[in-house]
């Protein structure tokens, strides 16, 4: 099922992405032949398969809720684009 | 070492050269950095080097030498991918995004080998964010293979594989998410190891698709990449899928006599995969892979046929399960907390909006818009949850196989280098290049490639080993015993400095 155009503008829009119009139609393209490559997977019959989300199928491991950091707030803040009294700012978001 | 010049040297002729005081590290340090003066801009293969650091860190080696509390690699120079975070250093991972991104902290890596002793020259070139066959989508522009300045180095570890094949580093660390360690190793005529998902942390390592990307190690050869990635292998807390297992020793594992000098892989069982001896790969490669299989044979491997018969979905479900885990990883650039922001915005969503697509390329855009079609609401089970049900067929594939030998044999990439350029415009070929690396990655097992000849055009040609989990030892092995009866993998590219 190919793409259309709004589609596309959609993903982009959900993924926080703005797509030059002129790229559009290229993008397009190019994910309708990923997407037929990627839809071989559904010729495969893979009932009562379980998936498989990670190589060493571990549980998660539990520490001690004890303090392990120190406070680095600085050293990450001095990265950041814009902060002020060690909070990140951002544009308005509330009137 | 009288004959061998020095940045061709392997790490433990450097090793003896350094304990003699034949030589000082910051003496050997300069080797290699006038030989990147030199090369570099031809090659393209650093992002960040470092020169007054680098030498810093040689003074500091010598000292420890001369306190005789040397190890392995102190002294010896290496390159990290910059995808590793390294602590008051530039970690780009080849993006536009991290261009200004000095990492306030060091990846578990970069420490280890720090405390190891090592002198990081630089941060090699990357595709952006890890995503590429090329290196092509780095935002500081293509490496170029050093065999042919034409083409490219392959990737996305393409500039830590062009580094050491140039000669420009003994060592490099690299990454492997759906084979861009072994793929440029195969391109420029290194040995490259990815090991068992899980041994080497992830802390500190820009993430892209989280339950692939593992850290591995680049040398000229076996044993030197066993130095490397001995120091890279660890427990550490800080990630959440590093195994606690006890530290092997490989490189002492090398240097042991095998019990028969003549035939010293008897015993070993190889298992040669239907699916990857059939049609695709090209002739060139088909020749110098049937040529090594040869040399094996005499060094006492034995041969079996073995199936790998869902291998071939391999490739749209690394691309689902790699692409979905990207779109998820890549929403924490956001503009706020570190990397690029726009200069101007109306509100917050176009801020976020115009900050992701000026900072990161066309690669990175599709499969970020990929990953977000096949994890949104109503294509979940079609797609991810499908490739994550392959993901269990193809381990057990190899499971299975893995009953029937030790190590399974093949090439790395069915084609060699390519022309830059050349598949520029159609993302799905490149994608299908991947087709023998990416099971060994969504089963999570280690595999390494050697150099094992060249086709019509010069250009080299790698055999990939695959291991069971935790088989390092064996591959690394194999692979040693194959450099010590062959020279592909001493021959170097010409370039006259």
């Amino acid at each position: 099922m190919p793409f259309s155009n709004e589609q596309v503008e959609r993903l982009a829009s959900l993924a926080r992405l703005g797509l030059p119009g002129e790229a559009i139609d290229t993008l397009r393209a190019q994910l309708d032949s990923i997407f037929a490559l990627i839809t071989q997977m559904q010729a495969v019959d893979t009932t009562g398969i379980a998936p498989m989300s990670h190589p060493q199928e571990l549980s998660a491991r539990l520490r001690e809720d004890v303090v392990s950091e120190t406070d680095c707030r600085a050293a990450f803040q001095a990265i950041a684009p814009q902060t002020e009294a060690g909070l990140y700012l951002v544009p308005k978001v509330i009137e | 070492m009288s004959n061998t010049p020095l940045f061709d040297a392997s790490v433990s002729v450097l090793r003896r050269a350094l304990d003699a005081k034949e030589i000082s590290s910051a003496e050997l340090t300069n080797v290699f950095l006038d030989r990147i003066a030199a090369l570099e801009p031809r090659l393209n293969a650093f992002v960040t080097v470092e020169r007054e650091e680098a030498l810093a860190d040689a003074r500091a080696a010598d000292a420890r030498i001369a306190r005789g509390e040397a190890g392995p690699l102190t002294g010896i120079a290496l390159a990290h991918k910059d995808v590793f975070c390294t602590r008051g250093m530039l970690t780009s991972c080849g993006s536009k995004m991290l261009s200004n991104f000095v990492s306030p902290y060091d990846a578990h890596v970069v420490t280890r080998l720090k405390e190891a002793g090592a002198v990081c020259l630089g941060k090699a070139n990357m595709d952006e964010f890890a995503m590429g066959s090329s290196t092509e989508s780095s935002f500081y522009g293509p490496t170029k293979n050093p065999w042919a300045t034409g083409r490219v180095p392959g990737g996305s570890s393409g500039g830590s594989a062009a580094a050491v094949a140039a000669r420009l580093v003994p060592l490099a660390t690299g990454t492997d998410t759906g084979g861009s360690i072994r793929q440029p190793a195969s391109f420029c005529n290194v040995t490259g190891i990815k090991p068992t998902y899980g041994l080497v942390s992830r802390y500190g390592l820009v993430a892209y698709a989280s339950s692939l990307d593992q850290a591995g190690a680049f040398g000229k050869s076996a044993e030197d990449c066993a130095l490397l990635l001995g120091a890279m292998t660890g427990f550490d807390k800080r990630d959440s899928t590093s195994l606690e297992r006890p530290v092997e020793n490989y490189a002492a594992a090398l240097a042991a006599p095998a019990a028969d000098a003549a035939r010293p892989l008897a015993g070993l069982s190889i298992g040669l995969p239907r699916e990857f001896f059939g049609a695709g790969m090209t002739d060139g490669i088909r020749q110098a892979v049937d040529a090594a299989l040869v040399q094996y044979r005499a060094l006492g491997a034995t041969m079996r046929e073995v199936d790998l018969p869902n291998a071939k979905l391999a490739i749209p479900a690394y691309y689902v399960l790699a692409m979905a885990e990207a779109s998820s990883n890549l929403s924490r650039f956001d503009g706020v907390r570190y990397g690029h922001r726009a200069a101007e915005y109306d509100d917050l969503f176009d801020m976020y909006r115009k900050s992701r697509s000026e900072g990161f390329g066309d690669e990175v855009k599709r499969r970020i818009l990929v990953g977000t079609y096949v994890l949104s609401h109503g294509y979940y089970d079609a797609y991810y949850l499908q490739a994550q049900k392959l993901r269990r067929l193809i381990a057990e594939d190899f499971r299975r196989a893995f009953g029937e030998c030790d190590l399974i044999v093949g090439p790395t990439s069915p084609v060699t280098a390519w022309a830059l350029g050349a598949m520029r415009d159609d993302p799905v070929q490149m994608y299908l290049a991947d087709i023998y690396t990416t099971p060994v990655n969504l089963a999570g097992l280690p595999g390494l490639s050697h150099p094992c000849g060249f086709d019509g055009d010069g250009l080299p040609v790698g055999l990939q080993l695959i291991g069971n989990y935790f088989s390092e030892s064996v591959l690394l092995n194999a692979a040693h015993r194959f450099q010590q009866a062959t020279d592909w993998h001493v021959r170097c590219p010409e370039l006259a400095a």
